[in-house]
């Protein structure tokens, strides 16, 4: 058994923010104390308002060396950005 | 009764100023750099409720004397925290064993303190409470996690406890002191929090595989300043060391 704590990666929703971010990682024993030291090490500055964690070996990612095919079909495809609409201006933010 | 209040304000203070710079001690050499910094924003935050404490302390005395006066230019025998505070950290387990059963206190007695007739203690307690509980949170959680560890973490928990143990028993002890200030319904007398205290700690030492020690027994003189223990004096010299040397230097 490794005598170091898993890692975990920690995300922050910001004071005005409108999802989490990732901000960095952090070891803990479990997640409860995972939440504890990300609040102690990320949000010293008042910087967020909701901690997410997740223990970094739970996250499955793509991989690198696929990039070609996995995001180039997608790059002449400009008809699937809705830039062709007209947004009225009420509806803010999107 | 402002003889009274000052003292009762110096107890506050002095216990705040007294952990927080023992909790500063590690800053750079705990066990985790999460932990590290966990240690150094429970003693930020202490410090912070010192100079409120502090500061309040020294306008009710109208001496011409500042919360950096009172923290830095005062003798170990002026002192007026707890004995449990200011004994050595010794390891980890002990440290957090002493900030869970200062917490336990903490927030059953400044959660009374909001409301003081004497609306700054009101204030200072409210804003106080808040870091209180996280403390509480955080240190509860580590003796739970240390003492339901391994068998040498359960080990130096159970000698923390038997080592700090003899000290509890000075946060209820009531003196004249206590007696003025809850007549004036500026603080309830520390005694009737002993329950409260016992049931928090109870919990947590049944989860953590510890037991509760026998025994009532508890050493005296800090909050009085009667007769702190020979580990003050050793840390004041190297809190004091500036303001000792250059008195009233600034930056």
């Amino acid at each position: 058994m490794s005598k170091e704590w898993p890692l975990w990666e920690v995300f922050i929703r910001g004071q005005h923010g409108m999802s989490h971010r990732h901000v960095g990682s952090i070891h803990a024993a479990d997640a409860e104390h995972a939440v504890k030291n990300a609040r102690d090490v990320y949000t010293r500055r008042n910087e967020g308002v909701s901690i997410w964690v997740v223990e970094a070996e739970k996250i499955t990612a793509s991989s690198p060396s696929d990039k070609g095919p996995l995001y180039d079909p997608a790059r002449d495809k400009v008809y699937r950005h809705p830039t062709f609409y007209d947004i009225p201006d009420e509806v803010g933010k999107m | 009764m402002v003889d009274a209040l000052f003292e009762f304000l110096l107890r506050q203070g002095d216990n705040a100023l007294v952990l927080g710079h023992r909790m500063s001690e590690w800053c750079g050499v705990a066990p985790a750099l999460e932990e590290d910094i966990a240690l150094a924003n429970t003693a930020l935050d202490l410090i912070g409720q010192t100079q409120l404490w502090l500061g309040y302390a020294a306008e009710v005395e109208d001496a011409g004397r500042s919360a950096n006066d009172l923290a830095f230019r005062r003798e170990v025998y002026d002192f007026k925290n707890l004995l449990m505070l200011e004994v050595p950290n010794e390891d980890f387990g002990r440290t957090l064993m002493r900030q869970f059963l200062f917490d336990a206190f903490q927030v059953p007695w400044l959660t009374a303190l909001q409301a003081s007739s004497d609306q700054r203690v009101a204030d200072i307690a409210a804003k106080s409470l808040k870091e209180a509980l996280c403390h509480l949170d955080r240190s509860q959680e580590t003796v739970v996690a240390l003492g339901d560890g391994t068998q040498e973490s359960n080990a130096r928990m159970k000698d923390a406890l038997d080592f700090l143990w003899p000290y509890v028993g000075e946060m209820f002890a009531d003196d004249a002191v206590d007696q003025a200030i809850a007549e004036a319904g500026v603080a309830p007398l520390p005694s009737t929090l002993r329950e409260a205290h016992r049931a928090t700690v109870k919990a947590a030492f049944r989860a953590a595989a510890l037991t509760l020690p026998e025994g009532d027994f508890a050493h005296k003189g800090g909050r009085t300043g009667f007769r702190h223990t020979e580990h003050l004096g050793h840390m004041l010299a190297t809190m004091q060391i500036l303001q000792r040397s250059y008195p009233g230097a600034t930056w």
